[in-house]
């Protein structure tokens, strides 16, 4: 067993050249290989690689997808995020959990299969959704999931639950997802017809920094959400010294609720190196990196494909499209399972072989990015609107949206109502306007930009989706009038607190605080003193926070209070005799009663 | 270093050099910021967030953050201090402190930062984590409960050491110090290691000295701390 585990490892460590800074692709295919990164795995990783064992230790348990201890062959994980819950994915869990006769986060006695949650796979237009290893199995019911069940138990391969593919490149032979892209409406910028390449071949006619000033003048903004001017980004990194130079394309879509980038992967890879290669053009690099979130790992043969299609044509590598000395080329880097790692730093850790920690700042990536180096990190729809810009022109795209905020927004709807999916709208859509194309009735909230953003009730339906008014990186989450704003705030605090990456501690603690007074509330416990409590709180959250993460991360009980202060108020209340809600007297007198040999006298 | 900088905290001019950090420049002019992770001539950590101080109105980690001309630094303000309390308070309940019998009291820079900010009790839950204690190793003893995950030894002992004995492992509310074996023991730690002499709290303990100089006469039992960089004004 020993030696073949050494040769495993030293098979894995050689394809990435014995390379330190490729750490993840070792370790995730020792985890799929063996089901674990055991201890023993870890020596022998460090040896080849000329690291610390700990080093190793470190970035294995950083990841939910790896991990020390051996899991089953099949790994079914349950996603859990709030979408899911409400379409029934508890009641999925407890099927499969009684079929297989495992608990969740179990793995059954035999090593066969291993049952666990796991937080937003970027499926919730098509929830209850799981992973049964890196298969996706979409718009569960009970019965299906106990069909599943059954069959897993009977030894059927994960890979043969699909028994009809979806729409578009979800059915080609390479992904065999039944998986549906579900674009509902299509705009102006990524999904209207156009001619592709167009958009590369019009930028090598150029200078570079002729095309960064057309993308300065197109308005265009990042797409993640944080909303930076796309060319000025490009401009820094150009500018920066350093003989190498990346571009990095964030495909780690992991805030709740989001799954466009998902279809743009499927359908639209092409854009998207596009968009690299002219970012690779303007910045003066040749080597690009798509940051594949796990969860997508389904995607990652086909996408390697038409990367290599790319390469055949001339699209990639070496004079693309005939231009001398125009060298680009992309590698893919596949993520396990960390919802941080969409913050660009944490991401460039992750891509270095390191958990994904953010890093400090400055220095920011532009200067010293990956390997040290100046880089550039930009969202998949970000990099699919460039290829759009320099096809058309800029002045044709800063006419669509509105002042601050150009070009059209794909947003991804899910939640309570009809028609969930994918929406390209111009910016600067109404969210009543949405909700009516969505088919949401009896509307009580709406998340908009994922539990990171904003929880929005009725008086805000007249608002408009921008930078400027409600931002967004894609995600809009409705729910109807039978929701508990509560539990969904809980929710989304227990999704925070599983993926802090714990470096900074009022990210680390502080989110663990706040799930604690929410959970409290719920139970019955909470005083109306609660509120100031928990705005202090999420204040010094907000500000002390080292990254987006904990910068954010309070948004759900913040806006909750502001928008829904009814459902708190309802839950407040002092106690009749005087004493903190929390404090139960008699459960308290319990252990000196119990020492005293009689019940307290007065209680 | 020809070069001079000034900029403001609190309202006075403070002078530095290109590449210093706001920490730096200012323990140079005897302002004392609050701070824990950070220790000097280690790669700052920016990870405890005592240090938050804000630059022309945005928080920023006093510890990483490079000074700039002409900005204006602030530090000791009440929303700030109650920042730092708030997070100190963090702290508390995190772990498992118990300061009256740590052999670290007194010379224990949580303990002191709390005695500093005017910290009476903890007004968060305590979280009574399940921390381990490793007490393999014959000169040093390591005692999860304590640690604050500052950083100090992953650093001291990867960069001065070079020896790299400790490093996180886990994320989040899970995150711990681990060491390159199964125990302490089996690392080539020394009790003589930078790493070993430059934990904050009571997680990394040289044995049989704990109690060397005795309560009421340790380093920060009759002024607080700080008080060393303040004198130099």
């Amino acid at each position: 067993m020993s030696q073949k585990l050494s040769r495993i490892i030293k098979n894995a460590c050689e394809s990435c050249g014995n390379d330190r800074n490729r750490l993840m692709d070792i370790v995730t295919a020792i985890q799929k290989e063996c089901g674990a990164v055991t201890l023993e795995a870890m020596d022998i990783i460090a040896k080849e690689l000329n690291v610390q064992r700990v080093d190793v230790e470190s970035v294995v348990s950083f990841y939910s997808f790896l991990s020390k201890e051996e899991k089953g062959k099949v790994v079914i994980r349950i996603c859990n995020d709030v979408v899911d819950i409400l379409k029934g994915a508890e009641d999925v869990a407890k099927v499969f959990s009684e079929t297989l006769g495992i608990e969740i986060g179990q793995t059954a006695a035999d090593g066969s299969i291993s049952l666990e949650y796991t937080p937003c796979i970027g499926l919730s237009d098509q929830a209850p959704a799981v992973l049964i290893n890196d298969v996706a199995i979409t718009n569960l019911t009970v019965d299906k999931a106990k069909s599943i069940a059954n069959d897993l138990k009977n030894g059927v391969l994960p890979e043969s639950l699909t028994k009809e593919c979806g729409d578009g490149n979800n059915a080609n032979d390479l992904v065999k997802s039944m998986v549906k892209n579900n674009i509902i409406k299509k705009g102006s910028v990524i999904f209207a017809e156009r001619q592709s390449e167009a958009g590369l071949e019009k930028a090598i006619t150029m200078s570079p920094s002729d095309v960064i000033s057309l993308i300065k003048a197109s308005k265009v903004r990042g797409r993640g959400g944080a909303g930076f001017p796309t060319g000025m980004k490009w401009e820094f990194t150009r500018a920066a010294k350093g003989d190498k130079k990346y571009v990095v394309c964030n495909a780690d879509e992991g805030e709740p609720g989001t799954f466009k980038d998902r279809v743009l992967l499927t359908e639209k890879f092409d854009m998207l190196c596009e968009g690299m290669a002219i970012g690779g053009y303007c910045i003066g690099s040749d080597s690009g990196i798509i940051y594949l979130r796990g969860e997508y790992a389904y995607l990652k043969a086909f996408l390697e494909k038409k990367l290599s299609q790319r390469k055949e044509v001339g699209l990639l590598g070496a004079n693309i499209c005939g231009k001398d000395g125009f060298n680009f080329d992309i590698r893919i880097q596949i993520g396990a399972g960390a919802y941080i790692c969409g913050e660009e730093t944490a991401l460039i850790s992750s891509c270095e072989g390191l958990r994904g920690d953010p890093k400090t700042r400055p220095p920011f990536p532009a200067q010293k990015g990956y390997l040290a180096s100046p880089t550039t990190v930009n969202n998949v729809e970000t990099f699919c609107s460039i290829a759009k810009i320099l096809e058309k022109d800029a002045a044709w795209y800063s006419a669509i949206g509105t002042k601050g905020s150009t070009g059209t927004k794909i947003l991804s709807i899910s939640g309570d109502c009809s028609n969930p999916g994918i929406y390209e709208y111009d910016f600067g859509v109404k969210v009543s306007d949405m909700l009516k194309d969505a088919g949401a009735e009896d509307t009580k909230a709406v998340l908009i930009g994922g539990p990171s953003g904003q929880l929005i009730g009725k008086t805000d339906f007249n608002r408009i989706i921008c930078y400027d008014d409600l931002a967004t990186g894609g995600s809009i989450v409705i729910f109807n009038s039978y929701r508990n704003i509560l539990e969904i705030v809980k929710s989304y605090l227990e999704f925070f607190v599983e993926e802090s990456c714990g470096y900074c501690t009022p990210c680390r603690t502080g989110n663990v605080l706040l799930l604690n007074k929410i959970e409290e509330i719920l139970e019955g416990k909470g005083e109306p003193s609660d509120i100031k409590y928990l705005e202090d709180l999420c204040s010094t959250v907000k500000v002390t926070s080292r990254c987006g993460l904990g910068q954010t991360s309070p948004n759900p009980v913040l806006t909750s209070i502001k928008n829904f202060r009814e459902v708190y108020d309802a839950v407040l209340k002092l106690n009749e005799d005087g004493r903190q809600p929390t404090f139960d007297i008699k459960a308290s007198l319990e252990v000196a009663e119990a020492l005293q040999g009689r019940k307290s006298v007065i209680y | 270093m020809d070069k001079t900088i000034t900029f403001k905290i609190d309202g006075v001019d403070v002078k530095g050099f290109p590449g210093q950090t706001i920490m730096e420049a200012a323990d140079a002019a005897g302002v004392y910021i609050p701070r824990l992770c950070y220790l000097k001539d280690l790669t700052p950590h920016g990870s405890c967030r005592v240090c938050t101080i804000k630059v022309d109105g945005r928080a920023q980690a006093a510890c990483t953050q490079p000074i700039a001309e002409g900005v204006e630094v602030e530090n000791n303000t009440a929303e700030l201090n109650e920042k730092r309390r708030d997070i100190i308070d963090m702290f508390f309940v995190e772990g498992n402190h118990f300061c009256m019998f740590c052999e670290k009291s007194g010379n224990c820079e949580l303990q002191a930062m709390a005695y500093r900010l005017g910290i009476c009790a903890p007004k968060y839950p305590f979280q009574f984590p399940d921390c381990s204690l490793d007490a393999t190793h014959p000169d040093l003893f390591i005692d999860r409960n304590r640690c604050i995950l500052c950083g100090r030894c992953v650093n001291a002992s990867k960069v001065i050491d070079e020896k790299s004995v400790f490093e996180f492992v886990g994320r989040g509310a899970a995150k711990k110090i681990a060491v390159n074996a199964d125990t302490l023991a089996g690392t080539n730690m020394a009790v003589s290691d930078k790493a070993a002499g430059v934990c904050p709290v009571g997680a990394i303990i040289k044995k049989r000295v704990g109690f060397e100089v005795p309560v009421g006469k340790r380093l920060y039992d009759t002024e607080p701390i700080g008080s060393d960089i303040e004198a130099k004004q």
